[in-house]
């Protein structure tokens, strides 16, 4: 077990131990614990102001916690923040660039901020594979805001980084972007790269990640794989309205209502066909009928009432 | 390529790219300087037996190259700064000590490409001795440095445009214009002569423009004790608040 401890593949992509910080009297973390293994696709979610993208920053070696250390490859990044770094792309929440320079100018100049000469291969593939190749040497600021957001993207992957931190990328832009960007990620998580992925379109969390984090203010409310997530906090649902008839006891007391179309939860496929058999049985007449499936909306409401209420 | 290259190479391609505003128009400003003193003083006045024009040339360069290295460091900070594109250089492994040399390299080499072209015009107009001239390219290289350095500290300081404009017009300014740019400090009355001594950009300018002619209203070596210690006084400023991470990194 000790030598097994010591191996490269025991280490977490990301670890972090107890980390809080303070910014003046608001707690942006607090005594926030969790390791990514290395090649998972993980989400980080959580209202507004939650912490995600201080965690991130503490992360990236941007924001210096109060208390707790954070590890990128085994790497500390603040007493081996040089090295932490090389592991790590982040592609930052805001729309950030500088009007200085072209596309290609900027993402040699990021290379050779981590010490990499000669990468144009490698950016010819990033720009290939984000669609970005015609606007290679155009200047950034005649970019639209989506091609902007592609090359952080690219600028964020330059140095091959092992771990990749996607702080709500898709926010604001296209669909052609998204699936151009999902298609490249999901081959670069394909790859071995691990992806943290932060995001208020939860349909991306739920189809992407492997893992969630839920936090908020500051602390993280739950944690787990998302399939347990969706089992512990969403369920199935059958979904009608009535054309005739009124909806029988118990089926009515476990039932939402909302402008005439019915929800009713369920776990089991074959607890189905008794309950559109107690309907049949009441004289009730189906208009509209589906299976809704559990989402992670559903979840993270659930999650984010239980803390309030904690 | 290490970080340290590459951000040098990147603060001076992104003033190269704009040298009609970084290089060119102070290059014309002090070009007006020299025409106007000159045209009003020449006549009325030597310094050190040398024709007003000939002394004001080294000054004007001199204050060319404090004001553009100030300007370049300081801006581009604040301009990354206020922008969000500054996370780009705290993102990579960039260490400190390399992240101070990178500004202040391109800030020095600014300076010093204003300073020629500045030299180069006004020769034009004035005669120039260059008696001694390892003492033009230390006191250039070692005040270039000194002021791109406060640029770094002005840049990184500051949150807003105006409060490094403060810091420019009430800081850098007085003590450029009231360094003897324009005049000998044994011109001035006793109190002012004191005030200049105490006052580092006038060892600056006195110790360059003794590599002109020979001449100096201070000792060269002294000027040089005074620009040193200023440079290297800063410049442990300015590595503490960076490895700090004052005002970059929460």
């Amino acid at each position: 077990m000790g030598r097994c401890r010591n191996t490269p593949f025991m280490i977490p992509a990301i670890r972090v131990a107890g980390v809080s910080k303070c910014f003046g009297a608001t707690r942006a973390l607090d005594d926030v614990s969790l390791e990514i293994p290395r090649g998972e696709f993980f989400g980080l979610l959580g209202p507004n102001g939650a912490g995600k993208t201080t965690l991130i920053s503490a992360l990236a070696g941007l924001v210096r916690p109060d208390a707790g250390r954070l590890a990128v490859m085994g790497l500390d990044v603040q007493a081996d923040y040089r090295s932490a770094r090389r592991q790590l792309g982040v592609v930052p929440q805001e729309l950030v660039f500088d009007p200085f320079f072209s596309v290609r100018e900027t993402l040699r100049i990021q290379s050779g901020y981590f010490g990499i000469r000669d990468n144009d291969a490698w950016i010819d593939e990033i720009l290939e594979n984000l669609d970005l190749m015609p606007k290679a040497d155009a200047n950034m600021r005649t970019l639209s805001g989506g091609m902007k957001r592609r090359v952080l993207v690219a600028q964020a992957l330059v140095h091959r980084p092992p771990v990749i931190v996607l702080d709500e990328p898709t926010a604001g832009v296209d669909v052609e972007l998204r699936q151009t960007l999902w298609r490249f990620i999901r081959r670069l998580n394909a790859d071995g790269h691990t992806i943290v992925l932060t995001t208020h379109y939860l349909e991306e969390a739920e189809n992407f990640c492997t893992r969630i984090a839920m936090l908020k203010q500051g602390r993280i409310v739950a944690l787990d794989s998302t399939r347990n997530l969706l089992r512990s906090f969403s369920a199935h649902a059958l979904r009608f309205r009535l054309a005739g008839g009124r909806l029988p006891e118990p089926l009515a007391s476990a039932a939402k209502e909302e402008s005439g179309l019915w929800s009713l939860p369920f776990d089991r496929f074959d607890e189905v066909a008794p309950v559109l058999a107690a309907l049949r049985d009441a004289g009730c007449v189906l208009e509209d009928l589906e299976i809704g499936k559990p989402d992670l909306e559903e979840v993270f409401v659930r999650v984010m009432n239980r803390a309030e209420a904690a | 390529m290490s970080g340290f290259s590459t951000l040098l190479y990147k603060e001076v391609l992104r003033f190269w790219k704009v040298a009609f505003q970084t290089v060119a128009a102070p290059v014309l400003t002090a070009m007006l300087y020299l025409l106007i003193f000159s045209h009003v003083l020449e006549e009325h006045v030597q310094v050190h037996g040398v024709a007003y024009s000939s002394f004001l040339v080294p000054g004007l360069v001199m204050m060319s190259v404090l004001q553009n290295a100030f300007a370049n460091s300081s801006s581009s900070l604040i301009q990354s700064k206020v922008t969000g594109s500054i996370v780009f250089v705290l993102l990579p492994p960039i260490s400190y000590p390399a992240f101070w040399a990178a500004y202040v390299g391109a800030a020095v080499i600014r300076g010093l490409c204003v300073g020629l072209g500045v030299l180069l015009v006004t020769l034009w107009f004035a005669r120039l001795g260059f008696e001694a001239p390892a003492w033009i390219l230390v006191f250039a290289i070692l005040g270039g440095g000194i002021l791109g350095t406060l640029g770094v500290i002005a840049g990184i300081w500051a949150d807003k445009f105006d409060q490094l404009a403060a810091f420019q017009n009430f800081l850098i300014m007085p003590l450029t214009f009231l360094s003897g740019v324009f005049y000998s400090v044994h011109s001035l009355p006793p109190f002012w002569q004191q005030v200049s001594a105490w006052n580092p950009v006038f060892y600056m300018i006195d110790g360059f423009r003794y590599g002109f002619f020979g001449i100096s209203d201070a000792s060269p070596w002294k000027s040089l004790a005074v620009v040193g210690a200023c440079f290297v006084t800063l410049s442990a400023l300015t590595l503490a608040l960076l490895r700090r991470g004052y005002k970059l990194r929460a």
